[in-house]
């Protein structure tokens, strides 16, 4: 559109979205799709995982596990039958990003699912849908039809001895089954709450079988890295963090929605860049990265870079990649209360920590916020959200007070203003 | 004799009730049978059963008697049943209205006025958040993100989003739910 948009890529993911009809194979077909597979079905398998693991890409679903080494684990291992399961549980607020691919590009994803499958020897694999998402449902279901017919799903795919089933399965309403043991529960028809780990899923997933799981759009971009090779994909972005990532950019921005962005670019320059900024002049409060689950950043560190490592250096993550705007009129404590609320509502009730842990700082985030807290309330919130982090039983509870956790560091302020004996004690403890 | 007339059309219009109340467990029962059927006996169909069955059923919900017959046809106890039911969000173990209207309540709605929608949706439709309207076709909920943060504040109303909601847009598609009936 303009020089304004010049960090935006459109040639590796997103290349398809609005372009062509999602309902229709032979518009993916025509635009260049399913030569991968072509492609991948004369490979072995450790050339497609060697391609995978040149291209240096990490997971998008938010843990950012390299996915050659995943793909790798599955390939070696000499227990059968192996199951493949893409997460499409998007439920972290403030992610959309693969609902984006799920509805527009439903091929692409598709694409990258056989042909890990076809790669590691699958012979079955589940695309687990929030229960949500009934648009994105439906594509999948016509997409999984249409790719049956063309023979690229079912028996012998391209005319070889390769086969492999695909069966969407719907979520009914938990942000948990987002975590990959929890998802693997929901697939076998049981109340998603996770298992004990180790051993991973690579080792033992859904039936106690290893299992290939891994994002839409971590799956949407196999296409790309066999079409181009996996070194054409880590030329793109830093030496720390290959290939683009797709942005959730919502909250108070004049133009929120998806962009894809190759890693390096600064959070501010998504915001105002490709965001327009906030509306009415208002300037910014804060800003989410990830989710709910993610840290709150202050306007005054919008020019960290999205990068893992770089990230990971200043102890917080990317997640999933959404970035959520807050602007200047709203209170810090009413936005952590929500956010807490989110997490109270959605634990699934498995370990202490985290059960009990969400509903105390609800409660002395609420005590803090109208102003009757001390410096001990101050104290014992630290210390429980340490106590989540350290000996919650999987990542939900571990994640759950980072905002808290980060706003206790970047808006310390905002604490002592509400804290009475705040500045009296402080010193001395 | 008048007070035996009276006490006639009681017991008439009893048997009549309870046949058709009956008729009505009957064909429920049916349906739920066909839905097992077509999914499939193991404990993994599940969670797939008890979705498609409940968008059968008007007032949303898994009544007492769905839950036995679940566990009895697929060889599970009633309580893991139950325990699953309500472990998910999209189930309900009481009747609710034929359109539940779910308002997202997470940050990006919340920072671009989904407060307002919720007040709005209470004043239109005359109830409080987690009621259901006294004619049965609406159930005002919660619900978190629904996906929909690029056109927030958003809404969900059965299966269908709604996205940049308003009082003028809220009021239209309110009032097309209840034309549609």
């Amino acid at each position: 559109m303009n020089s304004n948009n010049n960090i935006l890529i459109k040639t590796v993911i997103t290349k398809n979205i609005g372009k062509i009809n999602p309902n229709s194979i032979d518009d993916y077909i025509n635009a260049g799709g399913y030569k991968a597979l072509q492609k991948a079905v004369k490979m072995t398998g450790v050339q497609i995982v060697d391609q995978v693991k040149a291209s240096n890409l990490k997971g998008r679903g938010g843990a950012g596990f390299p996915t050659g080494i995943k793909m790798e684990a599955v390939l070696n291992t000499d227990v059968t039958p192996k199951y493949l399961v893409c997460n499409a549980d998007e439920g972290e607020p403030g992610n959309f990003k693969d609902k984006l691919l799920l509805e527009n590009d439903p091929h692409q994803m598709l694409e990258g699912i056989i042909i890990a499958a076809v790669a590691l020897n699958i012979q079955k694999g589940y695309i687990y849908i929030r229960g949500e998402y009934n648009k994105a449902i439906e594509i999948i279901n016509l997409a999984i039809e249409q790719a049956t017919k063309k023979g690229f799903v079912g028996k012998n795919i391209c005319s070889t001895n390769f086969s492999l089933d695909l069966e969407v399965r719907s979520g009914a309403g938990a942000y948990i089954c987002g975590e990959e043991f929890a998802l693997i529960e929901s697939i076998e028809g049981k109340s998603g709450r996770p298992r004990n780990k180790p051993p991973f899923p690579t080792v033992s997933g859904v039936n106690s079988k290893p299992t290939l799981i891994n994002n839409v759009e971590t799956f949407s971009v196999l296409p790309f890295i066999i079409n181009e090779g996996g070194k054409v994909y880590a030329e793109i972005g830093t030496a720390t963090s290959s290939g683009t990532k797709l942005i959730s950019l919502s909250g108070n921005v004049k133009n929120p929605g998806v962009y894809e962005v190759p890693f390096g670019v600064t959070v501010g320059q998504v915001i105002e860049q490709l965001g327009g900024g906030v509306p009415n002049n208002l300037k910014i409060k804060m800003v989410q990265l990830g989710g709910a689950s993610g840290p709150i950043i202050p306007p005054s560190m919008l020019d960290i870079k999205l990068d893992y490592k770089e990230m990971a250096d200043l102890g917080i993550s990317m997640g999933s990649g959404a970035i959520i705007v807050i602007d200047e009129r709203f209170e810090m404590f009413d936005i952590i209360k929500k956010i807490m609320n989110f997490f109270r509502h959605e634990s699934c009730g498995k370990c202490t920590p985290c059960r009990e842990g969400n509903r105390q700082i609800l409660k002395l985030i609420s005590k803090i916020d109208n102003g009757t807290a001390t410096i001990k309330d101050l104290k014992l919130l630290e210390t429980l959200c340490s106590v989540m982090v350290s000996t919650s039983f999987c990542g939900l509870g571990q994640a759950a007070p980072t905002a808290v956790i980060t706003t206790l560091k970047y808006f310390t302020e905002e604490y002592a203003n509400k804290i009475k004996d705040y500045s009296l004690q402080s010193k001395s403890v | 004799m008048r007070k035996g007339i009276i006490a006639l059309f009681i017991v008439i219009f009893l048997t009549i009730y309870h046949k058709k109340i009956k008729l009505r467990e009957e064909t429920f029962t049916m349906q739920l049978l066909q839905v097992i059927e077509k999914h499939g006996r193991t404990p993994e169909d599940l969670l797939n059963i008890l979705l498609e069955y409940q968008d059968t059923v008007k007032t949303n919900y898994l009544s007492e008697q769905d839950i036995k017959l679940v566990a009895t046809e697929l060889n599970i106890p009633e309580n893991k049943v139950y325990s699953t039911i309500s472990f998910y969000s999209l189930f309900s173990t009481t009747p609710r209205g034929k359109y539940i209207i779910q308002v997202c309540s997470d940050v990006p709605c919340y920072v671009n006025n989904s407060v307002n929608i919720v007040n709005e949706l209470e004043a239109m439709l005359n109830i409080k958040m987690g009621q259901t309207t006294s004619d049965g076709l609406f159930t005002l909920e919660f619900t978190s993100c629904i996906g929909c943060c690029d056109i927030a504040p958003a809404i969900r109303i059965g299966k269908e989003l709604y996205g940049n909601m308003n009082k003028e847009n809220l009021q239209k598609i309110i009032s097309e739910y209840r034309r549609k009936k």
